[in-house]
C-alpha cells in the first residue's frame, strides 16, 4: 500500500488538479534511480556475508553478528528502496502494522530460543 | 487514462465515483499489508523451530550437505527478479503496457530458474539421505525453506494469470492494484529468502 497511495495519486494526478497531491505522487513513485540504488546495496549486503563466511574472515559471535547485522540492513534497503515504506502519508498504518507484526516475530524467535537453551532434553 | 483501458461503461460515472473507488483500491492493497505481516509471523514460528532444532540431526547428515554454489546462484537471481518486479512496475507508471509485461515475464522466469534450483537440490539432498523424516533438523529445514518455495510457486501462478490479464485488459485501476500488489508479495519473498539464506545455508556452513 506504501506503493499504492503513490501510485494512485500520481495517475490521477492532474486529473484532480491539485498541484500538491501531484508533485508529492510523483516524488512516491519510486523512480529508476531508486530501484538501481537499493539493488546495488542488496548486491553488496549479500556480497559481505558471503566473504565473511567463504573466507573464515570472522569466526563465532563476531560472524554471526555481521552476518545478521548485513541481513537486516538488506531487509530496511528492501523496505525503502522496493516497498517505498518511507514515502506512506500519515496515518502511517502500514509501518504500525509492520512493527506490530515485528514485535511478535522477535518475540517468538528469542522466546523460543531463550527457553530452549535451558532445554536439558533438547540439547 | 484510467476510462480508456477502461471501456465505455464506466466512463459516464467517473468523475462521480472516483475517489469511493479510488479509497476501495487503497483498503485492498492495505488489506494484502496485513496479509504479508501474518506470513511474517508464520516464518518466524517455522525459523524459531529451525533455530532450535538446527543442532539435533540424530547422528545423521546435517548442514555439510549445504552445497553453497547453487544456493548462492538462486540468491542472486531471486534479488534479480525483485528488481525486475520493481522495473515492472516503473513501467506501469509511465503507461507502458508491452514494458511491463516484458519485465512481469522476465521476473516470472527468474522465480522459475529459483524454483528450478530449489527442487534440484532437494532431490540431491533426498539421495544423499537427507530425507524430511531423517532428523528434526531436516524436518525443520524442508518445512522452512519448502513453504518459501511454495510461496514462490503460488506467485508465479499468480503472476502468469496476471500477465494473460493485462494481455487481455490492459491497464486498468484493478490491474494496476494487482500488478503492486504481486510486486509487494515478490520484494516480500526476497526479503524471507535473505534469511533463509542467512540462517539456514551461511551459518549452516560455518
Amino acid at each position: 500500500m506504501a506503493q499504492g497511495t503513490q501510485n494512485t495519486h500520481g495517475s490521477h494526478g492532474h486529473g484532480h488538479g491539485e498541484g500538491g497531491h501531484h508533485s508529492e505522487g510523483a516524488h512516491a513513485h519510486g523512480s529508476l534511480k531508486q530501484y538501481a540504488i537499493g539493488f546495488v546495496l542488496s548486491i553488496i549486503l549479500t556480497i559481505i556475508p558471503l566473504m565473511v563466511v567463504l573466507n573464515d574472515l570472522l569466526e563465532g559471535a563476531a560472524a554471526i553478528a555481521v552476518l545478521l547485522i548485513a541481513a537486516v540492513l538488506q531487509f530496511a534497503v528492501q523496505l525503502l528502496f522496493f516497498m517505498h515504506l518511507r514515502e506512506e502519508q500519515k496515518p502511517r498504518y502500514n509501518l504500525m502494522t509492520l512493527i506490530f507484526g515485528l514485535v511478535i516475530l522477535v518475540t517468538i524467535v528469542g522466546g523460543s530460543m531463550w527457553i530452549m537453551a535451558y532445554n536439558g532434553v533438547v540439547n | 487514462m484510467m476510462a480508456q483501458a477502461n471501456g465505455h461503461a464506466q466512463t459516464q460515472g467517473h468523475e462521480h465515483g472516483h475517489d469511493g473507488h479510488h479509497d476501495q483500491e487503497e483498503l485492498r492493497q492495505f488489506g494484502f499489508w496485513i496479509f504479508l505481516i501474518t506470513d511474517v509471523i508464520l516464518f518466524g514460528t517455522l525459523f524459531a523451530t529451525f533455530i532450535v532444532l538446527r543442532g539435533n540431526t540424530a547422528g545423521g547428515p546435517g548442514p555439510e550437505l549445504f552445497e553453497l554454489g547453487g544456493i548462492i546462484a538462486s540468491t542472486f537471481i531471486l534479488l534479480t527478479s525483485s528488481f525486475t518486479s520493481g522495473l515492472a512496475v516503473l513501467a506501469m507508471n509511465r503507461g507502458n503496457k508491452q514494458g511491463l509485461i516484458g519485465w512481469l515475464i522476465v521476473t516470472a522466469l527468474l522465480g522459475l530458474s529459483f524454483i528450478y534450483l530449489e527442487v534440484t537440490e532437494f532431490t540431491k539432498l533426498v539421495h544423499e539421505g537427507a530425507n524430511m523424516g531423517t532428523s528434526a533438523f531436516w524436518s525443520a529445514f524442508y518445512t522452512l525453506v519448502g513453504t518459501h518455495g511454495l510461496h514462490v510457486s503460488v506467485g508465479l501462478v499468480w503472476m502468469t494469470a496476471l500477465i494473460i490479464q493485462l494481455a487481455r485488459r490492459g491497464i486498468t485501476p484493478v490491474t494496476k492494484r494487482k500488478v503492486n500488489i504481486v510486486s509487494l508479495y515478490w520484494h516480500f519473498l526476497d526479503v524471507v529468502w535473505i534469511f533463509v539464506f542467512t540462517i539456514v545455508y551461511l551459518m549452516g556452513v560455518m
